[in-house]
């Protein structure tokens, strides 16, 4: 049966390498490719033909599930199910993938059991020119940078080499507008305001002390970023909406939680920041800005779920684990006339994730 | 040309019987006439591959991209990479009536309302997971069996290329529908360009069109995953597949396959049934995937709301390994010249992920430094044949995981109540200690089996049959392999250590490259030492070698009783 193969040379078998080293072993002659195998199916002229409707039938029960998603599309409902799925996506996933995976299996049982399968020995190349290639392509290579004068006329090629390198510049410049680069400060600041109440971060409901539950965990927000669903009320609060809404949000979140006075340890200058042991700090973490939510009353602390950072509410929300290097920034909370909480004004540190210019605003 | 059937394969030729019309001849003659292709088709259509189940590693992840093409045609029909507002009013009932935006509201359309949306969306995300798994292991494998050597040093940097472009185009699609998850990425991306030194928040304010979230990121994020990286994608494939062709697929050694040929199918027809056949299943497969396993259900997230998060968000599984570098990293960040310098996040998320490229992509290169090997090779090596790449790949792979086990960390802490600051303690220092012992274990396991292929070729294989000589001692018969197999084993290439040299001639004078042949020869050293030579022709035929007197009746076929008593033959 190798009367298909290419003779084997065994002389040729190896590249030989030039210095010695890394010569390949061999304890014995390359034995030559091993005889060609015949299949049930090359002798056996009943397996061949079933092989043949097998094949035949994967492609015809493929064509019958194509249809059959065709049929799907039009006849199941969108809001039926099954086994707690979508009824439609189902039938359409059962449907076409079965038949591409059984025309898939059909070919290749094709070329496996009745194509031909006898190896075929070709020889390679190596990837390198001809020795003449290489020296005439050297050549034309020279005789274009000779003719050019690239060589002998230094000043034009280093002033055209300037400007194309400074056509670099106008990429990269006109990029600029890309964002408002020119006022970062936005950053380091939030919309709290003295005076702005703490609200309920879903309802928009504002927050009494009395309802704040000791050892609960509230998310407020400042008012100006929950509308309230009433639009008068909202315009006259000056509710914001759109980007301008998460981006402040994505800073201004905050998390309250009542603690015993005894319990909380006040960083110096902050004694009075707390109203009756509710203390308020920023919920976005320092380490990359993700809201922090999970908090353990027993100890305090606040656990950020993507890092897990965590910071003792108790005592300034100082890092006590995790990738964070700076505490959590604590609100000034006040009450107002009507007694709901209210900012004394802005965190004083940069909320959410450090930046290399933070110190210099 | 002529209309002979016996042109169409340089190498075969089917028949010797007298031509008679073919059918194609006519339009091939018409095609030939203006594209001039008939030189490029007679070298190509029956060319030849070699086969083995792990060639199809880089097949699988080829055909998902195909897959993802399609599938992603099919969703820009209708998602609308838009962050303006929204309030829902669609058939997903739980979400009636809240705000969102546009994406968000598209990508419930999509799943909701446009029949077949749902399927597609789950095929492409599947199909996305297997296109990273794919190349993934298919780098791994190529890595293993030395097969980036030269000439396909360049091709493997490619491949480099494209596992790094492949990270961006996942990233860049699982941020698009702007559920609360994805979100959740995006504002770790914010983190992670806020840390870089100097610039940070400049590059913050471009890359989000100014404060995150801001309403310019989505867009810019679709027409980068839709245009610019399927079009990089489209392109480094095209030069990895046609440096494949012009250079010939690699093969294992064996019987009759050596450095100079190539052995295996001619593409027509063999070939093209077989791989054409498994885009088919692989395509089929993701089908059943996305029909019947739900893949990132948005619509459980929600939109996404920058005060929110939900515990234990993970991102896909390929950027893994840096939220876990970035979990186990301890908080470091210092002040200089009046910036700050998030070390804490620059390192594992923006540092690592380069440092991984450019040491992937420097590896070919480096270990030709070392080897000092000049030639082509086509012919595979065995892992266990070059034990230092192997224990390096594998430590390398150690890291990888422990980072990627960080990234679980939180997960792993619920599932098997431990203490998730033990965990991430433990990896601090596992990161480091674990791809030592992953060497040094791997290494020697790799000289084992060295050891053992050496013992099989000089010794025989063990038939279980044991005699008692004529003085009362037990032995093990022993029967040597058969001659393709001894040729397999040994036909490898001799270990050749560089010598460290005095460094001076024999004058005395100190050599200008003492210092770079030193470090050289160690480096040759560490990559060489302890490794097992091939057995050598001299070696198997020692006369005066004891092995042989096991061997020595080998060759007759011999009656002998098995440990449980029954005559076996051999």
């Amino acid at each position: 049966m190798s009367d298909r193969m290419e003779p084997y040379d065994a002389s040729a078998s190896e590249v030989q390498p030039q210095d010695g080293r890394g010569m390949r072993g061999g304890a014995v002659p390359n034995p030559g490719l091993p005889e060609h195998q015949l299949r049930p199916t090359d002798v056996d002229e009943g397996l061949e033909k079933r092989a043949e409707r097998q094949i035949a039938a994967m492609f015809g029960l493929a064509t019958i599930l194509t249809i059959g998603f065709c049929v799907a599309y039009y006849t199941v409902p969108e809001d039926s199910t099954i086994f707690g799925w979508s009824g439609l996506n189902f039938a359409l996933g059962v449907t076409l993938g079965s038949a591409l995976l059984l025309i898939g299996i059909g070919a290749i049982q094709w070329a496996k059991k009745l194509m031909d399968d006898h190896e075929i020995v070709e020889m390679r190349h190596p990837s390198v020119s001809s020795e003449e290639d290489r020296r005439v392509a050297l050549a034309a290579l020279s005789a274009g940078a000779a003719e050019s004068g690239i060589g002998r006329r230094p000043l034009i090629r280093n002033s055209l080499l300037g400007a194309l390198g400074v056509l670099g510049l106008p990429a990269v410049v006109a990029l600029t507008d890309l964002g408002p680069i020119g006022d970062t400060s936005k950053v380091a600041s939030t919309v709290w305001r003295r005076g702005m109440r703490v609200v309920n971060d879903v309802s928009g409901v504002p927050i009494r002390p009395e309802q704040v539950v000791q050892g609960q965990l509230i998310n407020g927000e400042p008012a100006v970023l929950v509308p309230t669903g009433d639009e008068e009320r909202d315009e006259e609060l000056g509710v914001l909406h759109g980007a301008e809404l998460l981006a402040e949000k994505a800073k201004a979140a905050v998390i309250l939680v009542r603690m015993r006075p005894e319990e909380i340890t006040a960083t110096e200058g902050r004694e009075n920041w707390d109203v009756d042991g509710i203390v308020c700090y920023s919920k976005i973490c320092t380490h990359v800005g993700c809201p922090i939510s999970l908090y353990e009353q027993t100890t305090h602390n606040v656990l950020c779920p993507c890092h897990q950072s965590t910071f003792d509410l108790a005592n300034g929300a100082e890092v006590i684990f995790g990738p964070a290097t700076r505490p959590l920034p604590q609100l000034q909370l006040g009450l107002d006339d009507e007694g709901y909480l209210i900012a004394m004004g802005d965190f004083e540190a940069v909320v959410g994730a450090s930046y290399p210019t933070m110190r210099q605003s | 040309m002529t209309d002979s059937p016996s042109t169409a394969g340089s190498t075969a030729s089917t028949s010797t019987a007298p031509p008679r019309r073919n059918p194609a001849a006519g339009p091939v003659r018409w095609l030939d006439e203006r594209l001039g292709l008939a030189g490029l088709a007679k070298k190509n259509l029956r060319k030849v591959f070699p086969d083995h189940w792990s060639f199809m590693l880089g097949e699988i992840a080829l055909y998902s991209f195909v897959i993802l093409l399609l599938t992603g045609v099919f969703l820009s029909l209708w998602f609308d990479p838009s962050m303006s507002e929204v309030a829902y009013d669609g058939v997903y009932a739980p979400l009636n009536g809240i705000e969102m935006s546009r994406a968000y509201e598209s990508t419930l359309y999509i799943s909701f309302e446009v029949r077949g949306g749902l399927l597609m969306r789950q095929i492409h995300h599947w199909a996305a997971l297997l296109f990273m798994v794919a190349m993934t292991v298919h780098m791994l494998r190529v890595f293993f069996t030395g097969a980036y050597r030269k000439p396909r040093e360049l091709n493997w940097t490619i491949g480099v290329g494209l596992f790094t472009v492949g990270l961006l185009a996942g990233f860049t699609g699982y941020s698009l529908p702007d559920d609360l998850l994805s979100g959740t990425g995006l504002r770790f991306v914010d983190g992670l360009i806020r840390s870089i030194p100097v610039v940070g928040v400049y590059l913050e304010f471009l890359v989000f069109g100014g404060e995150y979230p801001g309403d310019a990121i989505i867009p810019r994020l679709y027409i980068a995953h839709v245009l610019l990286i399927p079009g990089l994608l489209v392109g480094l494939i095209s030069v990895h597949m046609l440096l494949l062709v012009f250079q010939k697929h690699t093969q294992w050694p064996g019987p009759g396959r050596t450095e100079r040929n190539v052995v295996g199918y001619p593409i027509l027809p063999v070939y093209a049934a077989k791989a054409g056949g498994f885009f088919f299943v692989v395509f089929g497969v993701t089908a059943l995937l996305g029909g019947l396993f739900t893949i990132n259900p948005i619509w459980n997230y929600g939109p996404y709301n920058p005060a929110e998060v939900t515990a234990g968000s993970q991102p896909d599984w390929y950027m893994g390994w840096v939220e876990g570098a970035v979990r186990i990293m301890p908080a470091w960040e210092f002040e200089l010249f009046g910036l700050t310098w998030s070390m804490n996040v620059f390192i594992p998320a923006v540092l690592l992920l380069g440092l991984l490229t450019m040491v992937l992509a420097m590896y070919p290169f480096v270990e030709r430094w070392v080897t000092k090997d000049e030639r082509e090779h086509h012919l595979l090596q065995r892992p266990r044949d070059t034990p230092v790449r192997t224990a390096l790949g594998v430590a390398g792979m150690t890291f990888y995981g422990l980072c990627w086990v960080g990234g679980g960390n939180d997960i792993i802490a619920t599932q098997f109540r431990l203490d998730i600051y033990a965990i991430t303690w433990f990896l601090r220092f596992a990161v480091f200690i674990g791809p030592v012992i992953a060497f040094i274990i791997t290494k020697r396991i790799c000289i084992a089996l060295q050891r053992h292929d050496q013992e099989r070729v000089l010794h025989g294989y063990e038939t279980g049959v044991i005699t008692r000589s004529v003085d009362g001692g037990y032995a093990e018969r022993h029967a040597p392999i058969p001659q393709e197999e001894v040729y397999t084993l040994t036909s490898r290439d001799k270990v050749s250590v560089a010598a460290i040299e005095s460094g001076t001639d024999e004058n005395g004078v100190e050599s200008p490259h003492r210092r770079s042949a030193q470090v050289h020869a160690r480096a040759s050293r560490f990559w060489h030492g302890d490794q097992v030579n091939p057995v050598t022709d001299d070696q198997l035929h020692d006369e005066n070698h004891d092995s042989h007197a096991e061997l020595e009746s080998a060759d007759d076929r011999f009656r002998g009783v098995s440990e449980t008593g029954i005559p076996k033959d051999h």
